[in-house]
């Protein structure tokens, strides 16, 4: 009779890399906490590969395993270590993966060599959307953390939708629109129908008086452009 | 099985005691055992539209206490076959009614019953929420202006997250928009909403339109549902609806302005 208790199988998760040049436990430190103020609830207790590719000297994986831990972060492993690399991070209980060729990651790590910068990007698969299939409806909140949010149908007067990453609405936008909500600027709203409420991206609102106009009732796409929200046409 | 329908809107005084009271009768016309019941502990209307104060001895609160059977309490209509009325209680709150005892009656009626009308009060708190948990479908009536119909969508919104059927996963409760109180002639004014324009807002399917008619109020304070009065406008526009509740295609009527001819211009109409 075969033992049905233990079963190993292989499986393929979204992990953020940490690509970052001085892994200096002090900068790293700073440069984590900046990041992660940004989105503190995204990356809280998040699982993440420390892309050791490009750091100049040897790190100290031990100071940063316990920095990660002070951090709220979970540190799985190191990838694109050299082999000295790759035993120092083992014998301090990190794993050592091989990153995929053809991943982002291994593009930017290498084109940003000589800057000092947190990048962290994610490999494989990206986090799935949040997606809506009826109608919004009036007192009704609808939030996509730490992802994009898709309505199919129509956000109604006094509702609404809240997503960290971009909102797509595919009917009439009516109700309150909050996109970037995690403080990223770089996050649009895209609708069939702007005659909202309110439109936020990262903090900067709009309320419907500054909507009035061209885009009326209109499909519309809203970003932020230097700090000021900007309308745009759709297709 | 019994088909359990709530009468809701979220506003008050928008036409759910009219049309539940009309809609029941058409039912019960059309030779479906139909029972009404009033939601509305504490501001019972409905036995005063149908008719049928006089007769209250028993009340829905009672049935749930264990105070009194069903039997006991149902009221039977004088006009219509097939047509039962089950009263609110007019001393007690809506905090009487508990999810429990309003399954049990539920559940006792529609081994009875081929319609269970549920007569919502207005609101959004327990007793809305009562009336609409244990529905099949839903009609939300509504007028057309707009406070009326975001509370719809307000309505709509709970339906299909606070209903039995939202949070045990099954098929979601078939809604229906009942428009009532509607004038053309304000329509085309641009003083209301048209039926276009509330559509597209609460995007869900057209069940009636009731055109605003003198013979609605004269109804009520007579104690006769409207429907029962089939000359009129309105008591034709529910038998209309009830044919479409039953799932018959009817065309929509009195939604264009009726042209007057001359002589009603002359001595007015």
């Amino acid at each position: 009779m075969s033992d049905q208790s233990l079963e190993l199988k292989g499986s393929l998760f979204p992990l953020s890399v940490l690509s970052c040049t001085d892994l200096s436990v002090s900068s790293l430190s700073q440069q984590l906490k900046q990041k992660l103020a940004q989105a503190p609830a995204f990356f809280y207790q998040a699982p993440i590969i420390l892309n050791v590719a490009d750091v100049e000297q040897t790190p100290d994986f031990h100071a940063i395993k316990q920095l990660f831990i002070e951090l709220k972060l979970v540190l799985v492993g190191v990838c694109g270590a050299s082999s000295e690399l790759k035993q120092q991070a083992q014998q301090a209980g990190l794993a050592a993966l091989q990153l995929a060729k053809d991943s982002k990651t291994a593009v930017t790590a290498s084109s940003t060599t000589r800057q000092t910068a947190v990048v962290t990007s994610t490999v494989n698969v990206p986090m799935d959307s949040k997606i809506v299939e009826q109608t919004v409806r009036s007192g009704q909140q609808v939030y996509a953390k730490g992802t994009d949010l898709i309505v199919k149908g129509t956000v109604g007067a006094g509702a609404e939708v809240i997503a960290d990453g971009n909102i797509h609405i595919y009917g009439t936008l009516r109700g309150k629109a909050i996109a970037g909500a995690g403080g990223d600027n770089t996050k649009r709203i895209f609708c069939y129908n702007l005659q909202a409420e309110l439109v936020s991206i990262a903090g900067n609102y709009w309320l419907s008086d500054s909507l009035q106009g061209d885009f009326w009732g209109k499909p519309a796409c809203i970003k932020l452009q230097d700090d000021q929200l900007v309308l745009a046409e759709l297709a | 099985m019994a088909k359990i329908i709530v009468v809701t809107s979220g506003k008050g005084g928008v036409g759910k005691t009219t049309s539940s009271a009309a809609i029941g009768t058409g039912l019960a016309l059309k030779g479906n055992k139909t029972v009404i019941i009033d939601f509305d502990i504490g501001l019972r209307n409905l036995d005063l539209i149908m008719g049928c104060e006089r007769r209250v001895v028993y009340d829905f609160v009672n049935v749930i206490n264990g105070e009194a059977n069903l039997k006991q309490t149902l009221i039977k209509d004088k006009r219509t076959d097939n047509l039962f009325i089950l009263p609110a209680s007019q001393t007690r709150d809506k905090d009487a009614l508990t999810k429990e005892g309003v399954e049990r009656v539920l559940n006792e009626l529609a081994k009875d019953f081929d319609f269970i009308l549920c007569d919502s009060p207005a609101g959004i708190e327990a007793g809305a929420m009562m009336a609409l948990y244990f529905a099949d479908e839903a009609i939300v009536v509504t007028n057309p202006e707009v406070s009326s119909v975001r509370d719809s969508d307000r309505i709509l919104g709970m339906l299909s997250s606070k209903s039995r059927r939202a949070e045990q996963g099954l098929d979601a409760i078939k809604e229906h928009l009942l428009l009532t109180r509607y004038n053309p002639e304000r329509v085309e004014k641009g003083e209301m909403l048209s039926v276009e324009d509330v559509k597209e807002i609460l995007s869900i399917d057209l069940l009636g339109v009731i055109p605003e008619s003198q013979a609605v109020l004269n109804a009520s304070n007579s104690g006769q549902p409207v429907i029962l009065d089939k000359d009129s406008d309105a008591g034709q526009a529910y038998l209309d609806t009830v044919d479409r509740l039953l799932g018959e295609k009817v065309p929509f009527r009195f939604l264009a302005v009726e042209k007057k001819g001359l002589l009603k211009r002359i001595f007015g109409g």
